[in-house]
């Protein structure tokens, strides 16, 4: 009898795993096969994409987009410049005030933990706007054009400062805080020798949602840069694929006309030199994701 | 014996004062970064210019709404951005309860790791390589449908960029490709959530692989869907302004089905249209948006609280 029932049961595995191997397949398939096409096309020669159009694999691959894109380096070096400061910068700052903030708010003998949370809180479900918020980053602090514009907004937001308050509630027991207490800790010492140590992975998974923020971001870049010195990667990227005058400029500069430029396989190739880095690093640092979203859902 | 003290806060600022030394950086850049940009709405009274600076502009009352009501633009602006995250949030949700369930079922471990860490992949890219992905499937000369529909059925040449009617599907399509790794993540999270005693109780019975899915499974992951839809549909106004301007832009030829209040006042702060208006515009986005989640968060407590957002 119960030899019938796990044959059954086999069966019915082996027939959903049929039905189902496909689907997923062809759905991941899906979700890598863009950077297979962005990757082949940028090792194709141009006059091939525009005869043939883009395909997986580059029939006679060649290093020439790359080669003429670093032939006048100056303007995509300055860009990865520009994303690498902001992007040490804003996680490093951060990191910080996250982890201050955090702690404060998991402390239960702080009477203001509410009302504070609310205070954050609520900047998720009102906002001034556009238009005010550019009025101050620009009229008031006077930011327009500087680095410290393309970071300053990103550094905090809601989701992470709870996300922070919910690790730190989870992997801090308050016997730990206690103890420190009796022993004279103070806040200060509390938070440097009992909390952080232990906090390293929720540091790591914070990290690095801030830092694959501010990475990809050129909103901030396209509000507050005047020229290009202060685009991003991605800005430039963005420049690059949209307006004709970006191109023209970097035909310009290699002291070629716009005709003889390899626009697409150039196009394809920043794309891989915006985005290569972070699909360098995803396998490694998955993980650290994966544990950020999911807390991340359980307490909104 | 000592009287007891009432205990404000100018007392708790004196005995924690270290705890608010901490979270100070925390509550200026909160004030500068949003509340000072709240207080700036002002704006949308005035027929604002830089110049004049907030006080220096002329105080025009509700004039600002007036040209919006009467130019009919927002009407059809929030239509457009409620529909989008309608169907975004259906539709979205959907697909990826059926990718994380068949992923929690599937045999194969190694199989599962592989699908759960390449479909997250399109999460980790910039909206603009989204945009070079669209360009590289869908553009006129070279895109790879076009080569498909020329050289394998020998078709005639789609110029998508042209045509308004396909793009909601397209900007859907899209959508889910970039978030299905991040939800199926949350809905698989609280699948493993769930006791395996279930399953084995049920494997026991006889139980096939649907009917697991469908009397443990489907029931376990409806507390996760009903808060994730909650917490979407309290944002309904608010629109997906990255993917939409990046896959767009500035092709005005696609505006009439593709437009959303994020993307139009985008639009209109960059051209320096009309700062007064286009900040009465954001205004209504927030008020509305505001309305919105109170309103939901309202009729959730009377009915489930637990699910409420506040």
């Amino acid at each position: 009898m119960k030899n019938k029932k796990t044959k059954i049961m086999i069966k019915s595995q082996r027939r959903f795993d049929i039905a189902t191997y496909p689907f997923l397949s062809l759905l991941t398939l899906v979700c890598v096969l863009p950077f297979l096409l962005i990757l082949s096309g940028s090792f194709t020669a141009n006059d091939v994409i525009v005869r043939e159009g883009f395909s997986l694999i580059p029939k006679s691959p060649t290093l020439a987009a790359y080669e003429h894109i670093f032939e006048t380096p100056q303007k995509i070096l300055n860009a990865y410049g520009v994303t690498i400061e902001t992007t040490l910068i804003g996680t490093g700052i951060g990191l910080c005030l996250i982890s201050l903030a955090g702690y404060v708010l998991s402390r239960k003998e702080f009477r203001y933990r509410n009302q504070v949370s609310f205070i954050i809180y609520f900047t998720s479900l009102f906002g001034g706007g556009l238009i005010p918020y550019y009025y101050v980053m620009c009229g008031i602090l006077k930011l327009k054009g500087t680095l410290t514009a393309l970071w300053l907004s990103g550094i905090m937001s809601p989701f992470l400062i709870i996300l922070m308050r919910t690790f730190i509630r989870q992997s801090v027991p308050d016997e730990l805080c206690e103890a420190a207490k009796i022993d004279g800790a103070g806040h200060g010492t509390t938070f440097l020798k009992v909390v952080l140590p232990v906090l390293k992975p929720a540091l790591a998974t914070i990290g690095l949602f801030l830092a694959l923020g501010f990475w990809n971001d050129w909103y901030r870049s396209s509000l507050f840069s005047i020229n290009s010195s202060t685009w991003t990667l991605q800005f430039y990227l963005y420049n690059m694929v949209n307006k004709a005058t970006s191109m023209r400029d970097l035909a310009l500069e290699a002291g070629i006309t716009i005709q003889d430029m390899p626009t697409e396989s150039v196009k394809m190739a920043m794309a891989m030199l915006a985005t290569g880095p972070v699909l360098l690093v995803y396998p490694f640092v998955q993980k650290y994701f994966v544990s950020g979203i999911t807390v991340g859902a359980v307490k909104g | 014996m000592k009287k007891k003290r009432k205990r404000g806060f100018l007392w708790d600022l004196r005995k924690n004062w270290i705890l608010w030394l901490f979270l100070c950086p925390t509550l200026i850049f909160f004030l500068i970064n949003h509340y000072l940009p709240m207080a700036g709405v002002y704006m949308a009274f005035t027929d604002f210019n830089f110049k004049g600076g907030i006080f220096g502009s002329e105080f025009v009352g509700l004039k600002n709404f007036e040209f919006l009501v009467k130019g009919n633009v927002l009407g059809r602006l929030t239509i457009n951005t409620i529909l989008y995250n309608l169907v975004f949030i259906v539709l979205g949700n959907i697909v990826q309860l059926l990718v994380s369930i068949v992923i929690s079922q599937i045999s194969g471990k190694r199989f599962k790791k592989t699908v759960q860490t390449l479909i997250l992949m399109p999460y980790f890219v910039s909206y603009v390589v989204l945009n070079v992905v669209a360009y590289n499937l869908l553009s006129y000369d070279n895109g790879l449908i076009n080569n498909f529909a020329v050289n394998v059925f020998g078709g005639e040449r789609l110029n998508f960029y042209t045509h308004a009617e396909w793009w909601p599907f397209i900007l859907v399509a899209f959508y889910i490709w970039k978030g299905l790794g991040y939800g199926s993540v949350v809905y698989l999270a609280t699948i493993t959530g769930i006791s395996q005693e279930y399953y084995e109780a049920a494997k026991i019975d006889g139980a096939s692989t649907i009917q697991q899915i469908r009397y443990i499974t489907l029931p376990a992951l409806k507390p996760t869907c009903i808060m994730l839809v909650v917490y979407s549909v309290g944002g309904i106004v608010r629109g997906q302004f990255e993917l939409f301007y990046q896959l767009v832009g500035e092709n005005g030829l696609l505006y009439s089905t593709t437009d959303i209040l994020d993307t139009y006042i985008y639009r209109a702060t960059l051209n320096s249209v009309n700062y007064g208006m286009t900040t009465a515009a954001g205004l209504y986005q927030s008020v509305l948006g505001l309305v919105i989640v109170l309103l939901v968060n309202f009729m959730i407590r009377k009915t489930e609280p637990e699910y409420a957002l506040f």
